[in-house]
């Protein structure tokens, strides 16, 4: 394999990775504050639809971008709503919304199925940094949204870890009652992070319509949202590792085309198959060091927090 | 956290209720209109849809026959159409039936996976007749129907193998069964008719739908030299990958010139109008019946039927190619050659259908083999 063509597969993970980056970086979140989403798949098609119909008829993507975000909080705020007010079970709700999120997208995307986006985010190279041999035509010659997602992880990482915002955020996800006696508001932290969590993901919806396919169809995200849903855990609730994972899960699929064109199979149904398999070895290494030393899972994750039952 | 269990309970219901309420308007918008009583005398036609009616490709050119239909037979009410149906046993016959129930006395459902439902719903309503696309079942009232779509990509190929400089030709392939495998051979046969020396390389993504991936498979096969990129596969991926590398494209389903204008060259697409008029008018006038004809199909219609064909081309294919595809057209409408005539050679240089003989229909449904010219191998299960 010569180095054009690994520049080739990994630049191409880059760009398959990021709509799952941003995804998991939205579930790093609102698990962080221990609330399981598992509407991401809803979450991301609704910012995909609205993202492209905005960016369609504003003809700027930036726009687009911004309702995407939108759409996705909005989502979430419903199962902030139904988990964090009304404590009703995380799971139930979060698929629920996946279906709603998958119907009404299809359903307000009928007339925009097929159509040409006018201006999609153009990939745009970094000056000095993409004439780097091999890292730059990698990991600077992209689009926006790609940069974006570069700034995105490390502040992400130092929020949850070295601030003491993230080090609240963190409190409410292992232990919301201790959390509330010092003080901390566990409803209104949860409502943030679960928000920003569906914002995040409607972002990573509408970077599939507004650049990497570009355009609008109906399901564009094609289980993307549930190998997000599998990364978080991959990446022990971790922003740095869920950059890793995400371009590991994206390339899978990059280098199996590229075996393909060069006559070597590998079943593709493996290949599918890896995200999870990954994530369930991940998770029995997870939990067998849990027991010496509890990195990974916030303890809340999944349970309301009802102030009566403390 | 017990007296809170009614609440969770409302508003959970409310939520569902409301994306079956967006999911049920989506889905089944035509079903609300029952047919008025004036209009009783009308022949009821039903079809059941895989996706929605504007997915751009499959359905739609059903979609588009339904209205050709309607249009072309006053005496057909052809209102009743359920779309996004899912392919598992209990939707599908809960549809068929349902569309039974409605009156209607001939059902269209057009897609493979609907094979079994159909089978089992015309068991208990002998006097509707069913006519199920691309399956391989038939009843006493049961037919089966699909279109020669292999005719129309050995012309799609002809322009592709004129349009080629670098001599490799990529195929995004959505799965390895025995429809997307002679399209790959008939489009192969088609491409080094003109040009002997081009190769058609495959890679397979299995899926349908996921434009995402069959994007990066078509960068992947731009990547290893291919400048036309034809697929077989829902969704203009693949064509916008082509239109953005600045290289060509064959589409498929529907023209796709709408989204890659400056990459598609032509795509071979679907035309069912004409038989759907046919074969309702033929059940009316009960000269219709199930008999497979041609292998497993009951109906096996091509480019003499204009069952299928080629889009529009683009303004970049020369006049010159435009009249060899007509003549090869012609050739094939006239029935005096088919696109699997003799010689035809396997991927290893071996003769597989010698000169002069024609492959059986049954043998072009079971197709398993690659014709010479192709690059990829069909994954052994």
């Amino acid at each position: 394999m010569n180095q054009e063509i690994l520049v080739a597969i990994l630049a191409t993970a880059v760009t398959a990775g990021t709509p799952i980056l941003y995804a998991a970086l939205g579930e790093i979140l609102a698990e962080r504050a221990g609330v399981l989403n598992l509407g991401v798949e809803g979450m991301m098609l609704a910012g995909a639809v609205s993202g492209f119909i905005f960016a369609t008829k504003t003809s700027s993507p930036w726009t687009g971008l911004l309702i995407a975000m939108l759409a996705g909080g909005l989502l979430a705020a419903i199962h902030a709503f139904l988990t964090v007010t009304l404590k009703a079970n995380q799971v139930v709700s979060g698929l629920a919304l996946t279906m709603f999120g998958t119907g009404l997208s299809g359903y307000i995307g009928k007339s925009y199925v097929g159509m040409p986006l006018p201006v999609p985010f153009h990939k745009v190279s970094v000056p000095v940094l993409s004439d780097i041999p091999f890292i730059g035509p990698v990991l600077f010659n992209h689009d926006p949204m790609v940069y974006l997602s570069y700034i995105l992880v490390p502040v992400l990482w130092f929020f949850i870890f070295r601030t003491r915002s993230g080090l609240h955020l963190r409190a409410v996800g292992e232990n919301p009652a201790a959390a509330d006696s010092m003080g901390i508001n566990v409803f209104l932290t949860r409502y943030i992070y679960v928000i920003i969590g569906g914002m995040l993901a409607g972002m990573g919806g509408a970077y599939l319509s507004l650049h990497y396919v570009p355009s609008w169809m109906e399901n564009i995200t094609a289980g993307r949202g549930w190998i997000a849903v599998a990364l978080v855990i991959f990446a022990t609730w971790n922003p740095v590792n869920a950059l890793w994972g995400s371009y590991f899960f994206g390339g899978i699929d990059a280098l199996g085309f590229r075996l393909q064109t060069m006559n070597v199979t590998i079943s593709p149904h493996f290949l599918k198959m890896l995200p999870y398999l990954f994530t369930v070895v991940v998770l029995v290494l997870v939990t067998k060091r849990n027991m010496l030393n509890r990195i990974g899972s916030p303890r809340a994750l999944g349970l309301p927090y009802d102030r009566e039952e403390r | 956290m017990k007296k809170f269990n009614f609440k969770v309970l409302l508003a959970l219901a409310t939520v569902l209720l409301i994306s079956m309420l967006v999911a049920g308007c989506g889905g089944n918008s035509a079903k609300e209109q029952p047919a008025s009583q004036s209009e009783g005398e009308k022949l009821k036609v039903g079809f059941v849809y895989i996706g929605p009616v504007d997915d751009g490709g499959w359905t739609t050119a059903h979609e588009q026959a339904r209205q050709y239909l309607e249009k072309e037979l006053p005496y057909v009410d052809a209102s009743d159409y359920v779309e996004n149906v899912p392919e598992n046993p209990n939707d599908a016959e809960r549809v068929i039936t349902q569309l039974v129930e409605q009156g209607n006395k001939i059902i269209f459902t057009t897609s493979f996976g609907y094979m079994d439902p159909t089978i089992k719903v015309a068991q208990k309503y002998p006097d509707v007749k069913f006519l199920h696309c691309s399956g391989v079942k038939t009843a006493e009232n049961v037919g089966t129907y699909f279109g020669r779509m292999y005719q129309a990509r050995y012309l799609s190929g002809l322009v592709a193998g004129k349009a080629t400089k670098t001599n490799i030709i990529g195929y995004v392939a959505a799965y390895p069964i025995p429809e997307v495998i002679r399209g790959i051979n008939a489009f192969t046969l088609g491409v080094r008719k003109v040009n002997p020396e081009a190769k058609v390389k495959v890679v397979w993504i299995n899926t349908w739908v996921d434009a995402a991936q069959a994007k990066d498979a078509a960068v992947a096969l731009l990547d290893a030299g291919a400048d036309v990129i034809a697929q077989h596969h829902d969704a203009p991926g693949p064509q916008q990958a082509a239109e953005a590398a600045g290289k060509f494209g064959v589409g498929y389903n529907s023209d796709m010139s709408k989204i890659a204008p400056k990459a598609v060259l032509t795509s071979p697409v679907w035309n069912w109008g004409p038989y759907y008029v046919e074969t309702v008018k033929a059940i009316k006038e009960g000269t219709w019946d199930s008999t497979p004809k041609y292998g497993s199909f009951t109906y096996w219609g091509g480019l003499k039927e204009g069952v299928v064909g080629l889009a529009p081309f683009g303004p970049m294919v020369s006049e010159e190619t435009k009249q060899l595809v007509e003549q090869e057209k012609q050739r094939i409408i006239s029935g005096e050659w088919d696109v699997f005539t003799g010689p035809i050679k396997d991927q290893k240089g071996e003769i597989k259908v010698p000169d002069g003989q024609k492959l059986s229909d049954q043998e072009l449904i079971e197709m398993m083999w690659f014709v010479e010219g192709v690059e990829g191998t069909i994954p052994q299960n």
